[in-house]
């Protein structure tokens, strides 16, 4: 009787020691999360002024200034690698949504899954040797073919997962109606999922907008306002590293600020991503 | 006799109609090969990587053949290369990683699809995937002034004074190093490892929870003894994929692990990562076989990565598989 109590609480006290330490687990794992988004508010929020975002850096000694230029460049990057990106995923994954079994489409998923594993310096580098080599010298092209090759595979897989929520109830009653596959897809399908894919491309626009490794050999980097897509341009994440590995105290303070504003955009965007499939999903 | 050729007519009918139908709409022709195109492209990019980056690794690959993956010498002005040096910070970096990411993830997502109230699970996970969000760049600011000097004052005088006999946690600490390398690839990867195990976890039948507590076991053992032994492979996934983030992690890591290529036994030390010479150095690079050889690098740590992430992806895959064609 007892050695079977005994069993009973020691069972038990496994038990709690387990859900215990599960729960240690997710407030450690919380830590890193807190204390980053701290310092960065905390020591990013005193360089923020109107110079932050439209000034030219100062060279070096030299107080003041802002990263205007870095700013203008990242919009320059994520807007262009957009242009590249988005059509070929979303259309990639509308293919592997309307025509799934196949080989073919096991295998292009497969390669997207793959793909979003794939380092991005060493996306960096065949950017590097496809466009930079070929046209001679860094350019914001060149960062924008990287950056867009680090999205394709977000952009490919969520529209698939998107457009595989539509109900198949709205796809009959259009080709019910005997309209075409295509039109059914086009005018149907992908409009409803359409928020859906919304989402996708925000949350790829939140990943590269942060990268930094890509860009140092193809978009490079800038100290002035870029003159055009085909020339170096400087970009909010490599300036942060250029200024944060530097001695100087007034460039830290610039990277922090610059840290913050990339911060708010990344967390903003993954916000609203979440709020707009919640939305779609309880809305049904 | 007029029967079964009805039948016959019926059950050739999809086949007949759909072959009408792809040719009497030359527009869902158009549909089909045009997004077809576009998912050639997925898989074209992979292999045009795989051949870019054999291509430019090509000069370096004839001139060091094997000896470049177990030579400590990279010296650019002798024209001499070789990677140990990095593979072996890559390698450790990234065990250490592993070592202090897994527990932790496990733990997050053992807790967020089994215990955790249901109101709080989806803003927790939410929560929990913001680490991944947070730019690479934006951890190495916060590595360098917040994680290096606290290393530097609190935790490696504590390791130093408690286990300084071992030959891991000697020598001079400066706050930069392998350990706070390590632990910057830890943060950054825990949350692929949990996201993947939670996907893993929910795929995994409730009836089979349900009948081991039907049976009186307790939550844990439940999991011990059922959910976990079938959510293995895909748990061993989860695990694979993490270590292939942090392999090919770069800005954070090469703003704390102090860059200087050297091996040394004590996890305070200084080291360098693949990742990290490839940035450093890649625009500096003067000379062909110089640029070559960090090109290979690259190519070594691409080859291993895709490898890693092909091993991981079927694992995961086993147990679950995204659905084809459910709708």
């Amino acid at each position: 009787m007892s050695d079977s109590d005994g069993l009973y609480r020691r069972r038990h006290a496994t038990d709690t020691f387990f859900r215990a330490a599960c729960m240690v687990a997710v407030a450690l794992a919380l830590i890193p999360l807190v204390s980053v988004l701290y310092y960065t508010a905390a020591r990013g929020i005193g360089g923020i002024d109107l110079d932050f975002f439209t000034e030219l850096p100062k060279p070096v000694g030299e107080t003041g200034g802002g990263m205007g230029n870095a700013i203008d460049g990242t919009l320059r990057l994520i807007g262009m690698s957009c242009a590249i990106g988005i059509p070929v995923g979303v259309l990639a994954g509308v293919f592997l949504a309307e025509f799934p079994g196949t080989r073919f489409a096991t295998l292009v998923r497969f390669s997207a899954d793959v793909m979003s594993g794939i380092p991005s310096i060493t996306v960096g580098i065949f950017a590097y040797s496809v466009v930079v080599l070929k046209m001679g010298r860094f350019s914001a092209i060149a960062g924008s073919v990287a950056l867009a090759v680090i999205m394709l595979p977000t952009v490919t897989r969520t529209t698939e997962e998107l457009l595989k929520l539509v109900p198949a109830m709205l796809r009959e009653a259009a080709l019910g109606l005997g309209v075409s596959k295509w039109r059914a897809t086009v005018h149907v399908v992908l409009r409803t999922a359409a928020p859906g894919i919304a989402t996708g491309v925000m949350l790829a626009v939140a990943r590269v907008g942060g990268e930094t490794a890509p860009l140092l050999f193809t978009a490079f980097n800038n100290r002035f306002w870029a003159d055009g897509m085909d020339q170096p341009v400087a970009s909010l994440p490599v300036q942060i590293y250029t200024y944060a590995v530097s001695p100087f105290e007034d460039w830290h303070r610039q990277a922090w600020a610059a840290a913050l504003v990339l911060v708010t955009l990344v967390l903003l965007l993954n916000v609203t991503a979440k709020l707009l499939v919640r939305h779609r999903v309880s809305g049904r | 006799m007029a029967q079964t050729s009805q039948v016959s007519l019926i059950r050739a009918q999809p086949r007949l109609l759909r072959r009408l139908g792809r040719e009497a709409n030359p527009g869902d022709l158009i549909f089909r090969t045009l997004t077809g195109f576009f998912a050639v492209t997925v898989v074209l990019v992979v292999a045009a990587m795989a051949i870019q980056m054999t291509l430019g690794a090509s000069l370096s690959l004839r001139e060091f053949g094997l000896g470049f993956i177990t030579s400590v010498d990279w010296d650019p002005v002798r024209e001499s290369f070789g990677a140990l040096p990095f593979i072996f910070g890559t390698v450790v970096s990234s065990l250490l990683a592993l070592a202090l990411a897994v527990p932790v993830a496990l733990g997050v997502a053992l807790y967020l699809t089994e215990l955790c109230p249901l109101k709080l699970r989806q803003p927790l996970a939410f929560v929990i995937e913001l680490l991944a969000a947070v730019p690479s760049v934006v951890y190495g600011l916060w590595g360098i002034f917040a994680l290096a000097p606290f290393m530097r004052d609190h935790v490696e005088p504590l390791l130093k004074s408690t286990l300084g006999f071992l030959p891991f946690f000697s020598g001079p600490h400066q706050g930069y190093g392998m350990l706070t390398g390590g632990i910057i690839l830890s943060i950054m990867i825990l949350p692929t490892i949990a996201s993947v195990t939670r996907e893993v976890l929910k795929a995994i039948p409730d009836h089979f929870r349900e009948a081991a507590l039907a049976l009186g076991a307790t939550k844990w053992e439940s999991l011990r003894d059922v959910v976990l032994p079938l959510a293995r492979s895909g748990i061993v996934g989860a695990v694979i994929l993490g270590l292939g983030r942090a392999l090919g992690e770069t800005m954070a890591v090469t703003m704390v692990i102090g860059n200087r290529a050297e091996i040394s036994a004590s996890l305070f030390a200084p080291s360098y990562t693949m990742a990290s010479v490839i940035a450093n150095e890649f625009t500096e690079a003067t000379g062909d076989l110089y640029l070559s050889s960090l090109s290979e690098i690259g190519l070594l740590l691409f080859v291993v990565t895709l490898l890693l992430n092909i091993v991981a992806r079927l694992l995961v895959w086993r147990v679950a598989r995204p659905a084809e064609g459910a709708r």
